[in-house]
């Protein structure tokens, strides 16, 4: 795939929130670029993901940790598993820069996680940054912003 | 059904020397006494004076279940008031942080206040004629706290009038707030973003009790902390790789027992004390280029090395504030209800200090203390599990025993082996004393 539609960006952000509702982290996981991070800030409009606090900044290796965690005998807080269920509105294609091989869109979603008897609704914004990578789309940055991140929340457990 | 209130000799007898019944963690009635008479008599944490930098600013809170409001006054004095108008009782603020300029308005009746509280004016005041409001309730403005201090920028408030004064009821313990703030090459800390807000559903105490809890990071952090050492293993890192700073902030809490015995532990009088004693999960992290040196061109060479060599693990003040004096990190546990607390963590940056050093403590809040977090995940869930489990009639104590000597004097500092449970009886013995000492026996 030299040069990506923009249906294949917008079926991009659709299959990336699939693998998560379907549990297929290791799929999910090859989606990403080399140096790459999944971003969800604790401020509205916030510009700074290292010298103010964030609810998640994550780069390969603390990606695959929550990954790992999830599957691991003694996972208490995963006994049982949380599941999850995205709700995307179609993404809006913000950049499609072929000479530099950059795309970016912007989705807003409704998110469920459960587990047990507890479920909760988030409704959050992402942004995703593409790149292209031996000729795949991989994610550069994936930034989710979601609509209440000043409150105070129990266990999210999951990737949104 | 009133067991406890009117009765201090029933509350007395939850707390044994090393076990305490469950009520004070499940009772609602208890719950409703601690908020009258523990978090009255006590001194609480309020905010950072950086939160109100200038005249007007104010930042809005809750000390226990009172809605406060933090606000630095036209001459630079911070004050704590209510935030309750005189007049019909509405919440003069709502939003958390701000600048009301130079008196606040109520949104109501547009009453106004000075920023030290007083009243200031009343809209078609001349209905007032005549009518003695210069007796009234309302008269003296906006109600102050009992006692507000503001020591190095944190600011502690004690709701009652009457009470321990702040150097009696702190006492030595305030050197690990001074360690946090001398480890800036100019002795100020300033507020660095807005803390993490994460709903615990259990009661304060066990959130209070886990910070000194040295038996468990071993045990309830394999699941997150145990993976991350095998996947780093897995990796195979050449010998001489530098571990990157997630490893370094999270590797250590896989740390032996022995680790944990040897760091050791120190009580002070009224329920305060730290792990960390020798050293902790956070001595063995990398230098910071520059920093040193900047710290010496002010110190001196001893005097930082002293400074920097003092690496506290967690800081409890009692009732509900925790201090992380080497990463600047401060968590309230805010009760809400019996079973439920808020926990806001928030981290301060080391004016003129690398900002590597905020990049490491920012990292360490949202991988440690966030919703969102792995490891506060498995605490969670310990937390969770121990409200519901306390809920069952089968036993009704809870076991503080470990490393108990007999006859725990709590009026002298001590130091013991960093996994005794003193610290937790230390708090109860504090919490017996503040939660009675108001209480009056009703009349039989």
């Amino acid at each position: 795939m030299s040069f990506p539609t923009r249906e294949a960006l917008i079926d991009f952000v659709y299959d990336e929130a699939r693998l998560i509702d379907e549990r297929r982290f290791d799929n999910w996981l090859e989606l990403w670029a080399a140096d790459s991070h999944y971003w969800m800030p604790l401020e509205p409009g916030q510009t700074d993901a290292e010298l103010v606090t964030s609810l998640m900044y994550e780069d390969a290796f603390l990606r695959k940790l929550r990954f790992e965690r999830l599957q691991g005998a003694r996972t208490y807080s995963q006994k049982p598993h949380s599941r999850c269920h995205h709700v995307l509105q179609r993404p809006f294609v913000d950049l499609i820069d072929h000479q530099a091989g950059a795309f970016a869109t912007n989705t807003s979603f409704h998110y469920v996680e459960t587990r047990l008897d507890d479920q909760f609704l988030l409704a959050a914004t992402a942004r995703h940054e593409l790149v292209l990578e031996d000729g795949h789309l991989k994610i550069k940055l994936k930034r989710v912003d979601l609509l209440n991140s000043d409150a105070a929340f129990g266990n999210i457990q999951l990737f949104l | 059904m009133n067991r406890y209130a009117g009765n201090p000799g029933t509350v007395e007898a939850l707390v044994r020397p090393t076990e305490v019944h469950r009520d004070v963690y499940v009772d609602a009635e208890i719950f409703a006494l601690e908020m009258k008479h523990l978090f009255a008599n006590t001194w609480m944490f309020v905010g950072h004076d950086s939160q109100a930098a200038n005249p007007g600013d104010y930042f809005a809170t809750e000390i226990g279940k009172q809605p406060v409001v933090m606000v630095r006054h036209t001459d630079g004095h911070i004050h704590v008031l209510y935030n309750r108008c005189a007049h019909k009782g509405t919440k003069i603020v709502s939003d958390r942080t701000g600048n009301t300029g130079k008196f606040f308005r109520c949104p109501y009746h547009a009453w106004t206040y000075k920023t030290d509280g007083g009243l200031l004016g009343i809209p078609l005041r001349k209905g007032y004629e005549d009518t003695r409001l210069q007796n009234s309730a309302a008269a003296g403005g906006m109600a102050r706290v009992g006692a507000v201090r503001n020591y190095r920028g944190f600011v502690f408030a004690r709701l009652a009038h009457e009470g321990p004064n702040f150097k009696n009821f702190f006492g030595e313990s305030m050197c690990s707030i001074d360690n946090m703030v001398d480890r800036s090459p100019e002795g100020q800390l300033e507020v660095a973003g807005p803390p993490l807000r994460f709903m615990h559903r259990c009661n304060w105490k066990v959130l209070v009790e886990n910070q000194t809890d040295t038996c468990h990071p071993m045990v309830a952090h394999e699941s997150s902390v145990g993976t991350a050492v095998r996947i780093w293993e897995q990796s195979q890192p050449a010998e001489d790789a530098p571990k990157p700073m997630a490893m370094q902030v999270i590797t250590p809490f896989m740390s032996s027992y022995e680790f944990f015995e040897e760091m050791g532990i120190r009580t002070w009088p009224n329920g305060h004390g730290h792990t960390g004693v020798h050293h902790s999960i956070h001595s063995d992290y990398s230098a910071i280029p520059d920093y040193y040196q900047k710290m010496t061109e002010v110190y001196g060479v001893d005097k930082t090395q002293a400074i920097l060599r003092e690496n506290r693990h967690n800081t409890i003040y009692f009732p509900n504030i925790m201090v992380k004096g080497p990463i600047q990190q401060l968590r309230i546990f805010i009760p809400i209800a019996a079973d439920k607390t808020l926990v806001e963590s928030y981290i301060y940056r080391l004016v003129g200090a690398p900002d590597q050093l905020l990049e490491r403590t920012a990292m360490y809040n949202r991988l440690i203390n966030a919703p969102t977090s792995i490891v506060g995940h498995d605490d969670l869930e310990m937390y969770e599990r121990a409200q519901q489990g306390l809920m069952s009639d089968g036993l009704q104590w809870v076991n503080l025993q470990r490393l108990y000597q007999g006859d725990e004097n709590f009026e002298e500092t001590s130091i013991a082996n960093g996994t005794t449970e003193r610290q937790m009886r230390n708090q109860f013995d504090a919490w017996k004393k503040y939660m009675v000492v108001s209480m009056q026996a009703a009349p039989s």
